[in-house]
């Protein structure tokens, strides 16, 4: 029993090392402050506790010490909270050129579609090196997507997208909890993040059966779905054309400006009237309940797609992007 | 110290009548605290055998004692009935009531009548949750997040939620009578700056209670709404918000943090002032930090949500917020240690476990620094850090309290002793087996351990043993007290009027008190815990 116990999780992005960091200065910090405060009552309880001869001195208090207490916590307090914000800005900035992981979690499991067409569940093989940037939604109730290794936690909501960044430092095989309470199994909703050395990734990659890339996909139900009749690329049709749409701020025909991210995206395709574009018509309509969340995240992954800039950007350089565009890692 | 012999048939609260009708009908603050006294031991014991069975199951990696939906709704129903029906009303409604009117002489409450239906809400918000618990049970979580409490599950969620939101008006009635009573009814010469900090933490806590409990009602009475009549408040598919709820319950859960540990911190006050025999130390700074935790509290809910899914710039105000709050409880945490220099300490067990009090409480919001930190919030959020270090502060900080005010103020309720050698040995046990039950926690927690699960990885074994034993003894430590106070309620010494030597008004009258608590209104010339003008002129050289 006693060969599990490692007292210390794993160090396996590039994160970790920082919450560590601040972690074992703050138990340093709350340490000395326990053993300060416990030794003050200890002495006081030996050194003055009731006797014969022991009477208590009256005191009243000392504005000045109060003072002291008061604001020497209050600058310590300040420290930490700019200290673990910074590595919170940190965690919540995902740098340029990460690669996109869409996720849908369910009731109880977690699917994952790589932008090369890979498609998995309860298990993510990610690259060691490179920064990975989760999509997440939940086709059910709110789960969150926890692997302690890394030291990063966001909840996934039902109806919009979150999103989390890391990067692997340490190929090997880590957990990934469920930590949000999503019912029955919520302790089952575990798998694992195996993160790999680039040239095997590279192979895992390529073994896969995968029908073309995450956007092809898109491009397909684009096409299926009759996107396609109103939203022309070519032209600017009776909705509007979505080339170099994404990541541009939008006009609305209320007057507000938004920027086009993946949640706008989204919103616009379940429910069009919510956010109509300037000089439009509300004449779409909603495909809530019509696509599902994996066919969604596609559609997405085909529209970002049609505004990413020529290749070479990041991305996956050595697989044959489709014909027109390139694996979209731009926003 | 010495017994004087008060002749038992002398009339006071508890002989002046007799019958189950003298009870259930009384208006007396002091019956009707003994009323709350009773429900609520009730209700921790049910809440204990749950706590129990989980950490049984936790015994072992896999989920082998239970299935995962009984092991859901032990959590549940153990989180709901220790925060709804023992944590909240556990010093307020047992203690502030009975104490209150003393501790500022008067004869009652000011709303009596008003006392006795918060009981009888509570009672009834009671009988449903017993419902819920003996129909099959709820699985909700306590914090009936959406949209799995409104739309997933078909357990008991209305019923709990009817439970809670019935209890919720006790609670708000209790606050307000407080308030109310405060305000209205102090003695001659009772100023504000002479009220005993016991009682400007009840009055923190009332204020809480009558302006945080009716979000929760609402926020209750949506998710029932959304349940019965599939409204979309709530449900994204239908334009809802999941996040709202969160905000909506955390706006009161936040607060009924500081409702279940505000009346804790008054309870120490009183306790380390007498084993002292000091003057609280920066008694001006004690109470205006009581208030600004009241008020402070209400500003910093959404640190339950870093990583729930709101923008970046809010979590950064809200983690500032959270710095602010930790500072008039650290505050508190220094002045009750300076009030011990140059005393006069003795250890009988209402002292050991203020000193329990103000260790463990230190420890718990100690934790609470780590957990406001976003960064580290993220990697330990919903983890068993999150469970030690609210256990910390609800068990090692009110329960503690809650047990040192029982004991403090045994000999003035049931006008006996507690027979001491049991009493410092309950206080040991139960030190020993929370720190053993919660602190392996807190390392599970920075390992990764998820909070709510059924079954862990093997890595976890250990530390979740450790965490078993120590529930075990802790409950062993639990039993003790419940035994040995009923045991010295026939046979425990008689008690005088102030067996502590204590400074407070609750002392001058008898033990137990008559009905209207004084023969005489007393008149108050004296600033609180004046031990310095007590001890000064008697000079008894004889053993207390």
């Amino acid at each position: 029993m006693f060969e599990n116990l490692p007292l210390w999780p794993v160090r396996a992005s590039s994160t970790a090392g920082s919450v560590d960091a601040l972690y074992i200065f703050l138990l340093t910090l709350c340490g000395v402050m326990c053993i300060g405060i416990f030794t003050m009552i200890a002495v006081f309880a030996i050194r003055y506790r009731r006797s014969a001869g022991n009477r208590a001195e009256p005191i009243e208090g000392s504005t000045a010490l109060e003072l002291t207490w008061t604001f020497i916590p209050l600058g310590i307090f300040i420290f930490i909270f700019v200290w673990s914000a910074a590595i919170f800005f940190r965690e919540r900035t995902p740098p340029k050129d990460s690669t996109e992981v869409y996720t849908v979690a369910k009731q109880w499991m977690w699917k994952f579609q790589h932008i090369e067409g890979q498609r998995e569940i309860n298990e993510l093989h990610v690259p060691v090196g490179r920064d990975v940037r989760m999509i997440m939604t939940s086709q059910d109730v709110i789960h969150s997507f926890y692997v302690p290794a890394f030291r990063i936690k966001q909840d996934v909501l039902p109806g919009r997208y979150t999103t989390a960044w890391f990067r692997a430092t340490k190929p090997g095989t880590y957990h990934l909890f469920c930590a949000e309470y999503c019912g029955t199994m919520h302790s089952g909703m575990v798998g694992d993040v195996v993160v790999m050395e680039p040239a095997q990734y590279q192979t895992w990659l390529s073994g896969g059966a995968a029908a073309g890339s995450l956007s092809n996909t898109g491009q397909g139900l684009f096409q299926s779905l009759g996107c396609s009749t109103c939203h022309r690329l070519d032209t600017q049709g009776r909705g509007p054309n979505l080339t170099g749409v994404f990541g541009k701020p939008v006009l609305l025909e209320d007057g507000r400006t938004v920027t086009a991210d993946e949640n706008y995206v989204r919103e616009s395709i379940l429910s069009p009237t919510a956010k109509v574009v300037s000089g439009f018509k509300p004449i779409m309509p909603p495909f809530q309940g019509i696509v599902s969340e994996e066919q969604l995240n596609a559609l997405v992954a085909y529209v970002k797609s049609l505004s990413a800039q020529p290749s070479g950007a990041a991305g996956t350089p050595n697989l044959k992007p489709p014909p027109g565009e390139t694996p979209s890692t731009t926003q | 110290m010495a017994t004087v012999a008060v002749p038992i048939e002398r009339e006071n609260y508890l002989n002046k009548e007799y019958g189950v009708a003298s009870w259930l009908f009384t208006t007396d603050h002091k019956r009707i605290a003994l009323l709350y006294l009773l429900s609520i031991t009730f209700f921790f014991f049910i809440g204990g055998f749950f706590a129990l069975l989980i950490r049984l199951e936790l015994l072992t990696p896999a989920g082998d004692l239970v299935q995962a939906d009984t092991y859901n709704k032990l959590f549940t129903m153990h989180g709901q009935v220790m925060v709804f029906f023992f944590l909240i009303p556990a010093v307020p409604a047992v203690l502030g009531n009975f104490l209150i009117p003393l501790m500022i002489g008067a004869k009652d409450l000011a709303f009596p009548r008003i006392n006795l239906l918060s009981w009888y809400l509570y009672i009834i918000g009671g009988l449903f949750m017993m419902y819920t618990i003996v129909n099959g049970g709820v699985d909700t979580g306590w914090t009936f997040y959406t949209p799995l409490s409104t739309q997933f599950l078909d357990t008991h969620v209305v019923a709990a939620a009817l439970a809670i939101f019935i209890a919720g008006f006790s609670s708000i009635l209790t606050g307000l009578n407080f308030i109310v009573t405060i305000h209205r009814m102090r003695a001659p010469g009772m100023t504000w700056s002479r009220l005993p900090l016991f009682v400007w933490a009840n009055y923190a806590t009332a204020i809480i209670q009558v302006l945080g409990t009716p979000v929760l009602a609402i926020t209750l009475m949506l998710v029932a709404l959304e349940r019965i009549f599939r409204l979309g408040i709530f449900n994204p598919q239908m334009g809802g918000d999941p996040l709202l709820f969160q905000h909506l319950f955390w706006f009161y859960s936040h607060p009924a943090v500081y409702i279940m540990i505000l009346p804790g911190m008054g309870v120490v006050s009183e306790i380390v002032t007498c084993f002292t025999r000091k003057r609280i130390f920066g008694y001006r700074f004690m109470a205006v930090a009581l208030i600004a935790i009241a008020v402070l509290g209400f500003l910093v809910w959404a640190h339950h949500m870093f990583i729930a899914g709101i923008s970046l710039y809010s979590a950064l105000a809200f983690s500032l917020l959270s710095y602010f709050v930790a500072v008039p409880s650290a505050i508190k945490v220094f002045n009750w240690t300076a009030t011990m220099y140059k005393g006069s300490v003795s250890f009988d067990t209402p002292m050991l476990y203020a000193l329990g009090f103000i260790g463990l409480f230190t420890m718990g919001g100690l934790t609470g620094l780590f957990l406001a930190a976003l960064g580290i919030d993220v990697h330990v959020t919903d983890t068993y850090f999150v469970i030690a270090h609210f256990h910390y502060i609800m068990v090692g900080g009110m329960v503690i309290a809650y047990l040192a005010g029982i004991h403090f103020w045994w000999p003035k309720i049931s006008g006996r002793m507690y027979p001491e050698f049991w009493g410092k040995l309950a206080a040991m046990i139960i030190f020993v087996g929370f720190n053993l039950t919660f602190f392996p926690q807190f390392v599970l927690g920075y390992m990764g351990m998820p909070r709510r699960y059924w079954q862990y990885s093997p890595e976890f074994q250990v530390l979740n043993v450790l965490s078993t034993a120590g529930a075990t003894i802790l409950a062993v430590g639990y039993v003790l007290p419940m035994v040995y106070l009923l045991w010295s309620m026939r046979y425990g010494k008689l008690a005088d009027a102030n067996p502590w030597d204590a400074a407070g008004l609750e002392w001058t009258t008898s033990s137990p008190p008559t009905t209207f608590n004084f023969d005489e209104t007393p008149v108050v010339t004296w600033e609180a815990y004046n031990y310095d003008e007590l001890d000064a002129p008697k000079e008894v050289p004889l053993e207390r």
